[in-house]
């Protein structure tokens, strides 16, 4: 589709889409630069190409930052919550996509309501019950937290995939003797495995980021996540910003690298869960 | 059929509507987290309402919510009517750049632009003060805290409002494209009379969850200024978060904490009616 013609228009155009491209790109960029200089260097001139390479930055910033540690804490609350997500959260999309049961509406309409519930409607009272059950710095626990905040996000997109999948399929399934159970798991399962795949980048990518929660719930030095720990590392640990820099783009780099390979699957799963539920 | 829905349910209950259901009773007593709550009646509200600091949170909400009603979604709206102009390879990498920063951790985005951009010693202000251009740190500023620490969210956040209102664009029929090419419609017409309108309600949608996520914004004014200096960044989420962790008084924050909800739950009214006005 060509909307114009006009050459004017064009240029204009690229201009002003190119100056988003540069304004998107600068920080990161400034990160990436940033993170192999000295800290003498950055406060001579933030913006200079590095004298000599810092690889030193990443190692240090892998040892104040503890993310030996916190690498492993998130992964496992990151992991554990997509397992949690996607497990709890397929089977409810699936009933609520089939209306199979009465009340559908209402527990449609309770998912949809704790997605707009601010996280201080409910923090406080979580954070002193986890303390008396002895549950603060439990990587499980947290995890519990997020999927109950993830999931009806993932409920929302999932039951998109559902509802595209033809009920002639499953009503074959059913005459051929198949349980509900054999229907759910054998059948659908597959189909809308690709939807699956998307919800847990997305569970994903929301876990490994998340900050409030994490930072309330995990204190111990032991169970801190890396985007805690890096928190913690650039507020008291360290003034070299050249180490900061690099321990930044630790933590992002696993992401922007799963990002560019897959990002259509990122953009149309954040764009949908959030335009439709 | 409720065993599928069992497990989502359960976690759900437990973590989110109990303890919803507590800090409303919460937000009528005294309480430190340790000792025995003492009942205090409507005294948590009185409290609040004779708080300058509750005022100046949800003044800045305000602003926050006008600001990003505004800005992000002119920005989102430009860069999206242009990338219908450019072909579809060049879009699509317009598009993932302009992503990229949403996926970046909001604590990582935070300290990017406080050291990198906004610090007078090793940022880009430090820098351009160098070359005789008199900035200081916004975040330094009583008059000025807020809108440094809405720059770095906007810079999070207007990519993802680009790429949906993008996708909306596409979806318009392209027989009323059609049509009005036919009329001699230019760019500008098209977009005032055919586009805006097709994508209306993916316009009006993000305008209300911005509604929304305006009153929930807490990762970068807790990282950026803890609500600081002087509490002329303060918004009702960090205020919240002050008051049960720092001051220990959760029925404090707990109030505040239900001020925050009736936004939410007065924009999420609007959010249904508006769908069933519209018929999405």
């Amino acid at each position: 589709m060509r909307l114009v013609e006009s050459r004017a228009t064009l240029t204009i155009t690229y201009l002003v889409l190119g100056i988003g491209l540069f304004t998107a790109l600068f920080p990161i960029a400034l990160l990436v630069l940033n993170s192999l200089k000295s800290a003498q260097e950055i406060v001579t001139n933030p913006l200079a190409l590095p004298a000599a390479i810092r690889w030193d930055n990443f190692a240090r910033a892998w040892k104040d930052a503890r993310f030996s540690t916190s690498f492993v804490n998130s992964a496992t609350l990151t992991g554990l919550t997509i397992l949690l997500v996607c497990t709890t959260g397929s089977a409810s999309a699936y009933v609520l996509a089939r209306k199979k049961i009465k009340s559908w509406k209402l527990v449609t309409f309770y998912l949809l309501a704790t997605t707009t519930a601010p996280i201080q409607l409910f923090l406080f009272p979580l954070y002193f019950g986890f303390a008396k059950l002895g549950l603060i710095n439990n990587v499980f626990a947290v995890s519990l937290v997020y999927t109950a905040i993830y999931s009806p996000f993932a409920i929302m997109l999932l039951r998109t995939y559902f509802l595209a999948v033809p009920r002639e399929i499953e009503e074959a399934a059913l005459i051929d003797g198949a349980s509900s159970w054999q229907i759910f798991t054998r059948v659908m399962l597959p189909i809308v495995s690709p939807g699956i795949v998307t919800v847990a980048l997305i569970i994903g990518l929301y876990s490994w980021n998340e900050f409030l929660i994490a930072t309330t719930f995990l204190q111990k030095k032991d169970s801190l996540t890396a985007v805690v720990s890096f928190f913690l590392l650039s507020g008291q640990y360290s003034s070299d910003w050249g180490e900061i820099m690099a321990a930044a783009l630790i933590i992002v780099l696993p992401i922007v690298i799963l990002f560019v390979f897959l990002q259509r699957r990122f953009i149309e799963g954040m764009a949908g869960g959030s335009v439709k539920g | 059929m409720w065993l599928y829905l069992a497990p989502t349910l359960v976690i759900n209950v437990v973590i989110i509507l109990i303890p919803a259901l507590l800090t409303i009773g919460l937000a009528f007593f005294q309480w430190d987290g340790l000792s025995a709550p003492v009942f205090v009646g409507l005294g948590n509200f009185v409290s609040l309402w004779n708080d300058s600091v509750f005022w100046t949170a949800l003044e800045n909400n305000l602003i926050w919510t006008a600001i990003f009603l505004t800005i992000p979604i002119a920005m989102g709206l430009l860069a999206a009517s242009m990338l219908l102009i450019v072909p579809r390879r060049g879009s699509t990498i317009f598009q993932v750049v302009y992503f990229l920063p949403v996926i970046i951790a909001t604590a990582i985005t935070a300290r990017v632009w406080q050291g990198m951009i906004y610090s007078p010693v090793t940022g880009i202000f430090g820098w351009l003060g160098k070359l005789g251009l008199p900035l200081t740190n916004p975040l330094s500023q009583t008059s000025t805290a807020l809108f440094g620490i809405a720059t770095v969210d906007l810079w999070h956040w207007w990519g993802f409002l680009c790429v949906i209102f993008f996708a909306a664009l596409r979806q318009v029929p392209q027989e009323q494209i059609e049509a009005a090419r036919i009329e001699g419609a230019s760019f500008w017409q098209m977009m005032r009379y055919v586009l805006l309108p097709g994508i209306r309600s993916t316009i009006v949608l993000m305008m209300v969850m911005t509604v929304i996520w305006s009153f929930l914004v807490f990762d970068f004014v807790y990282i950026l200024t803890q609500g600081g200096p002087a509490f002329s960044s303060e918004v009702l989420s960090t205020l919240a978060y002050r008051k049960a962790f720092y001051d220990l008084n959760v029925g404090q924050a707990a109030a505040t904490a239900l001020v925050i909800s009736l936004f939410g739950l007065v924009a999420t009214y609007f959010y249904i009616r508006i769908q069933q006005r519209e018929g999405v």
